[in-house]
């Protein structure tokens, strides 16, 4: 059994349709890149399968368990999914430490020293463990975002979504955290990432899939998609991508 | 005398404000996050609460429930009608101030399990109050001269006496009323002072502006 799997999403905001009917399976451990033109709803995408913006019509599961079923316990199944957003979003009031240990204590019920110490552990891991007094707006926009995968990491989710996590990044800011990302790809966590970082997606990604006008228009492995794409378009797309972007690591 | 009776005044600044700050809380949440009914009830509230003059709610809080036989003591009544009253204006400023939060604050916090209430208590509502400080020392100004307006309902507060002084001995009259001013001007000032500074303490590292905080 697949850890996600969505199934014929379907969104529309207004008279534009965003989604067409979008289905992905992803297995424990796999990181699925996700890539395609702005304006084509991979982002929508990633906030339907964790609610955020609940899809019109499909189903989406985590681990067998129905996230879009009315019943669900909504707040129970984010919890296992973690949320990397572009432009970081940490909670402006808390210091480093707090942001990270926040989700344990209210959402996780878990006692405020033992709460520290795990957040700590995972600020080690993203390389931040001596700016755990720091506010966000004395951190760096790479550091924010490091301790925005600190934050997630805590919950210890199930599968991470990543919407565009190196898009708001000043170029030299990117290298940081891909390099904690492609960490996590290594270490088997199971990330759904939308990004432009093709160098990230040639190095982790089991799969990348490329989304067009809504709909999946090619899914496979990095040396298929990069060699020999079978949709022109995707081809097209990646050559635009990799001129533009380069290849960061 | 007038030192002991501006206790009263003083008390019922509290008393009005407390009650304005809550009620004013859950009004500007419901405005928000409640959602169209709830949503219109609460800016109902807020529109009429401020269209009515003070003095005109004070007698109605007062001299209302007297109609129906009920007898309320004149600092319970001043403390609802112009608590209720602050309790308008405080909404709109937390209102504003809950407005000013990126909705990425709330995304984040629901994204990692978090409940809507969980949210706005935890996430929201501490960024707002800090926002809301500014504006909220502006409230303060304003309402700590309202106290005396409960004179009319009969509390025995400083104006009272002021007047009290004035009908026993006429040549005082001016002393009487230059010292309520002085008292009013220090009461304002050292309220203004206290929040300045607490809205320095509570200022978010790196986050706001320097010198944005009044009495710098």
């Amino acid at each position: 059994m697949s850890l996600l799997k969505a199934e014929n999403i379907h969104k529309r905001y207004g008279k534009e349709e965003v989604l067409r009917g979008v289905s992905l399976e992803l297995e424990r451990g796999e990181t699925m890149v996700v890539i395609g033109p702005s304006g084509t709803g991979k982002s929508t995408f990633l906030r339907c399968i964790n609610q955020l913006t609940p899809p019109d019509k499909g189903r989406v599961w985590l681990d067998g368990v129905e996230v879009t079923h009315p019943k669900c316990n909504i707040n129970r199944l984010r919890a296992q999914m973690g949320f990397v957003f572009q432009d970081f979003n940490l909670f402006s009031h808390l210091n480093t430490l707090r942001n990270v240990s926040i989700g344990l204590i209210k959402v996780k019920g878990i006692r405020k020293e033992d709460a520290r110490k795990l957040a700590m552990k995972e600020l080690e891991r993203v390389g931040l463990d001596d700016k755990i007094d720091a506010y966000p707006a004395q951190l760096s926009g790479g550091q924010q975002q490091r301790v925005s995968i600190a934050r997630a990491l805590a919950m210890e989710p199930k599968l991470i979504l990543f919407d565009e996590p190196t898009s708001a990044l000043d170029p030299e800011l990117i290298g940081e955290v891909l390099e904690v990302m492609i960490k996590l790809a290594k270490d088997g966590m199971t990330m759904l990432v939308v990004t432009h970082e093709m160098g990230f997606a040639r190095a982790v990604a089991d799969e990348i899939v490329f989304m067009e006008h809504g709909v999946v228009v090619e899914q496979g492995n990095p040396q298929q998609m990069f060699s020999a794409p079978e949709h022109p378009r995707t081809g097209e797309f990646l050559n635009k991508i990799t001129e533009l972007y380069g290849e960061t690591e | 005398m007038l030192l002991r009776a501006t206790l009263i005044n003083i008390e019922l600044l509290f008393a009005l404000l407390l009650l304005g700050l809550l009620l004013g809380t859950v009004v500007a949440l419901l405005q928000v996050y409640g959602g169209r009914f709830a949503g219109t009830l609460a800016a109902g509230y807020a529109w009429v609460f401020r269209s009515i003059p003070a003095l005109v709610l004070l007698f109605l809080f007062y001299f209302g429930p007297s109609e129906f036989g009920v007898n309320i003591p004149p600092f319970i009544a001043a403390t609802l009608a112009l608590g209720i009253r602050s309790s308008a204006y405080q909404s709109q400023i937390f209102r504003g101030a809950i407005q000013a939060i990126p909705q990425g604050q709330m995304m984040a916090a629901r994204s990692m399990g978090m409940s809507r209430l969980q949210a706005i208590i935890t996430i929201i509502i501490p960024q707002a109050l800090r926002l809301s400080l500014a504006g909220w020392s502006n409230e303060f100004s304003s309402v700590v001269k309202d106290t005396t307006l409960a004179y009319v309902v009969g509390l025995n507060e400083v104006l009272r006496h002021a007047r009290i002084i004035m009908d026993r001995h006429y040549e005082l009259a001016m002393l009487a009323y230059l010292a309520v001013a002085v008292i009013f001007f220090v009461l304002t000032y050292s309220g203004n002072r206290s929040l300045g500074w607490l809205e320095g303490r509570l200022r978010i590292p790196g986050l706001e502006m320097k010198g944005g905080t009044q009495n710098k």
